[in-house]
């Protein structure tokens, strides 16, 4: 897969479609790839990776590299196309400079889980057929590679490509996936089991931002939190309140444009589900407001800037699950 | 050397517990180890480092300094500094145990804080030298010895005792007070056991790393190397590695209104945000470029040119396993590295 | 100190009122002589839609202990289509803070007309007295401004 990508960015490069490319750049372990841009085949034959854990949606990157002269090559992965498409969409790309590859993708892993196995001083990650051996300084240890796959990709929403030029690889279908399983189950806990749920997580917190800055819908060239003007700025979690505040008003801000891409929970330093949250808005507008993909097309209204004449009242929270 | 059996050592929490708060490296239930006050229950975690470091305990994330009082056109200033009580952490790892004088460098020289002063004198550092390092680990770059980790007292493992040193004054009290709990013990085992650490430090893929392109005398060049563009253009802008970095020291001092007062609060602050030492004209570093490369020249060059050559890293890694985009210290001082 | 939690308890409410309906109305309940709580504090707003989730949050974290959102009725908006956004907006966050575990009833939207004073101040009642049951906001509240 890596030879083929990189075989096709020459060639690119070669005939002047593009003028750079933006990929992954090889790190010192076996797992710490770096979102770069290439500029020549010799850069890309030395540190262009693709491999299980080349995990970061590099759409965003594009904002900035888009507006730039020249056409830029940017290799996604189906769930990343739908932020892409969201980001055009909100024009905050320039669609005309980008040229995109689809690149399948099986899922990736997580370093996280790994170690949460106990693993420390990996040497080398090898997958062969789903199986993987990790040598260690330790030894060497095997496991299937599902064991360690990330949470999202787990709960993979969908192998079809909503945006692209050309395709390495067959395109796929949406999926049916189980994606909103653990909401409905904080949705059936008691009010208090979930706000213990929720305060437990929160309060992990160490408001670093990364959940914020990584989020392809969170693009803003000043966000409302790092305005002092704005009354509401808060740099640390000094009081519980302020946990929750950042984080629902961070994901009310996205309700309706996130896709659901998850880099919000792979990024944070403190394993705090966030994905949770925004999860439970894309379900209560599926439910309230029909079925909505946000980035799964340019030109459809998003939820919260639509309306009709006979959307339920405030009240129906009221009205659904446990009190 | 005294020592203590490792199915011990609950006994010997459970002692200290009784006069002072001790706080412990625990499993939390993401499998990730934190400082966690002991009671009956909690376990100690063999994890190599915890997720947060431990100069929480004396740089606190946030923290109230003083509170106002406004009546008509006085304003009350009500100090609301209170003597820390004594308290020991436990297992601080050997870079850990290094960061607490890096911090110190900056607290307790003139003019000293005195939050920080405070929480500082009335602990008592339990250090754990490290048996099973990382690969992210590389400390032995910033002179670190992991099987030697300082603090007040040094503790080390050779699988089935924890064997105890004092090297301080405090460490001394420390020791005389769990005496009745320790016993002479054969250090054999443990000096292999170190030995064996040693061989495992000398292979990590990180032992190569040199500090030699970096310091003081280094700065213009390193300040105007043309690496830093590349370097940063993926950088995210957020503040993880700063915030589980044990030797990151900026904090911002806010003002809230609590609606019938002010509350004046310090926070962590980090380098990366846009609003980091904004100014009435302005923030004077406009770029990520800029932010990015102040967080390392600070570490690299800034630090060691104003505390006598001594780097602001102490190798802990946790940056290196956060950072989002993986983008980190060890990439940046590679890439400027004069061969 | 532990605020008292039972009868004595009194809330703070704080409610955003449309300028072109709900304020109208709550001003008419006032001509009419009709009572309502003091609890109840009223910040006028130019449209129901002007109410951000910040709004609300920030309300609770100044010491509200509920928070009501009037505005004209759907259909009868003054800019046309305002308070069907709010609307949207209100649903997924009260059901958002719901999620989180915070009472459910703390939080409620009324559409209310600049005729309606007798149901504005009906309606402010009945919220002051649900949420009275539910005593001081603990869930979603800012430990320093608690009044000591």
């Amino acid at each position: 897969m890596q030879k083929a990508i990189i075989e096709r960015a020459k060639q690119l490069l070669a005939d002047g479609t593009v003028t750079r490319v933006i990929g992954w750049k090889k790190g010192d372990f076996a797992y710490d790839s770096t979102p770069a841009v290439f500029n020549s085949a010799e850069e890309l034959d030395k540190d262009f990776i693709f491999d299980d854990f080349t995990a970061s949606n590099v759409s965003k990157y594009l904002i900035k590299e888009s507006q730039k002269e020249g056409k830029v090559l940017v290799f996604l992965k189906p769930c990343d196309t739908y932020s892409f498409n969201q980001l055009v969409k909100e024009h905050r790309i320039n669609r005309e400079n980008v040229y995109i590859v689809g690149i399948e993708c099986y899922g990736k892993l997580d370093i996280e889980k790994i170690r949460a196995k106990g693993i420390s001083g990996i040497q080398s990650v090898t997958n062969n057929d789903g199986t993987l051996t990790i040598e260690t300084l330790y030894g060497t240890e095997t496991m299937p590679a599902y064991e360690v796959m990330a949470e999202r990709c787990l709960s993979c929403k969908s192998k079809k490509y909503v945006a692209y030029d050309e395709l390495i690889g067959d395109d796929g279908e949406v999926m049916d996936s189980n994606r909103f399983d653990m909401v409905a189950q904080l949705e059936a806990m008691s009010s208090e089991e979930r706000y213990n749920f929720w305060r437990e997580q929160l309060s992990k917190c160490i408001r670093c931002n990364a959940c914020r800055n990584v989020c392809p819908a969170c693009s803003c060239e000043r966000c409302v939190f790092d305005n002092d003007n704005s009354g509401i700025a808060n740099k640390a979690p000094a009081d519980s309140f302020e946990e929750n505040m950042f984080h629902i008003i961070r994901a009310f801000h996205v309700a309706g444009r996130c896709t659901d891409c998850g880099e919000c929970s792979r990024v944070c330093p403190q394993s705090i589900p966030l994905h949770l949250l925004n999860r439970k808005f894309i379900k209560d507008i599926n439910e309230l407001y029909g079925e909505y993909q946000a980035g799964a097309d340019t030109d459809s209204r998003a939820p919260l800037t639509n309306y009709t004449q006979g959307d339920c009242e405030p009240s129906v929270v009221h009205e659904r699950g446990v009190e | 050397m005294l020592k203590i059996a490792i199915e011990k050592i609950d006994e010997l929490f459970a002692l200290v517990a009784q006069n002072q708060a001790l706080y412990i490296p625990s499993d939390n239930k993401d499998g990730a180890a934190e400082y966690t006050r002991w009671s009956e229950g909690v376990k100690y975690s063999n994890a190599l480092n915890t997720l947060r470091s431990a100069k929480d305990f004396f740089f606190p994330q946030t923290e109230d300094l003083v509170d106002f009082k406004m009546s008509g056109k006085n304003i009350e200033i009500i100090d609301i500094r209170k003597e820390t009580e004594d308290f020991v952490i436990f297992g601080v790892r050997a870079c850990d145990a290094k960061s607490f004088f890096i911090l110190d460098n900056v607290y307790l020289s003139e003019p000293v804080d005195s939050y920080y002063k405070n929480r500082r004198e009335h602990a008592t550092v339990i250090t754990m030298a490290c048996s099973k390092p990382s690969e992210t680990c590389f400390c032995s770059a910033f002179g670190i010895d992991a099987t030697q980790p300082g603090g007040d007292v040094e503790c080390a493992s050779d699988g089935t005792s924890f064997f105890f040193e004092a090297k301080t004054e405090k460490g001394k009290a420390f020791i005389d007070s769990v005496s009745s709990l320790l016993s002479d013990g054969d250090t054999a085992e443990l000096d292999n056991a170190k030995a064996k650490t040693k061989e495992i430090l000398a292979k990590l893929p990180l032992a190569e790393l040199s500090t030699e392109s970096f310091g003081a005398d280094k700065l213009t060049e390193l300040f105007n190397s043309d690496k830093w563009a590349g370097l940063s253009e993926s950088c995210l802008a957020c503040g993880t590695c700063t915030f589980v970095c044990p030797t990151c020291q900026c904090y911002d001092i806010k003002d809230f209104d609590t609606g019938h007062g002010i509350k004046r609060y310090r926070c962590w602050d980090s380098c990366m945000y846009s609003d980091f030492t904004k100014m009435a004209h302005g923030n004077p570093r406009l770029t990520q470029l800029e932010r990015f490369r102040q967080r390392f020249m600070h570490k690299l060059v800034y630090y060691p040119a104003n505390y006598d050559g001594v780097f602001g890293c102490v190798g802990c890694g946790r940056c290196l396993a956060k950072c989002p985009i993986s983008m980190n210290i060890v990439k940046v001082m590679k890439a400027l590295e004069v061969k | 100190m532990q605020v008292n939690e039972n009868k004595d308890f009194e809330p703070v409410i704080v409610a955003f009122c449309c300028n072109w309906c709900s304020y109208a109305g709550a001003d008419l309940s006032g001509t009419n002589r009709l009572n309502y709580p003091a609890n109840v504090k009223i910040i006028r707003v130019p449209c129901s839609c002007r109410v951000n989730p910040m709004f609300i949050l920030r309300a609770f974290q100044k010491g509200a202990d509920g928070v009501i959102l009037c505005g004209c009725h759907p259909g009868d908006c003054h800019y046309t289509s305002g308070n069907y956004y709010a609307r949207r907006r209100m649903t997924l966050l009260f059901s958002m803070l719901d999620f989180l575990g915070i009472e459910r009833d703390r939080t409620r939207v009324e559409w209310v007309s600049a005729a309606e004073g007798a149901k504005f101040a009906a309606t402010m009642n009945e919220f002051v007295e649900s949420v009275k049951k539910l005593g001081p906001n603990r869930r979603l509240e800012d430990l320093r401004c608690r009044k000591q």
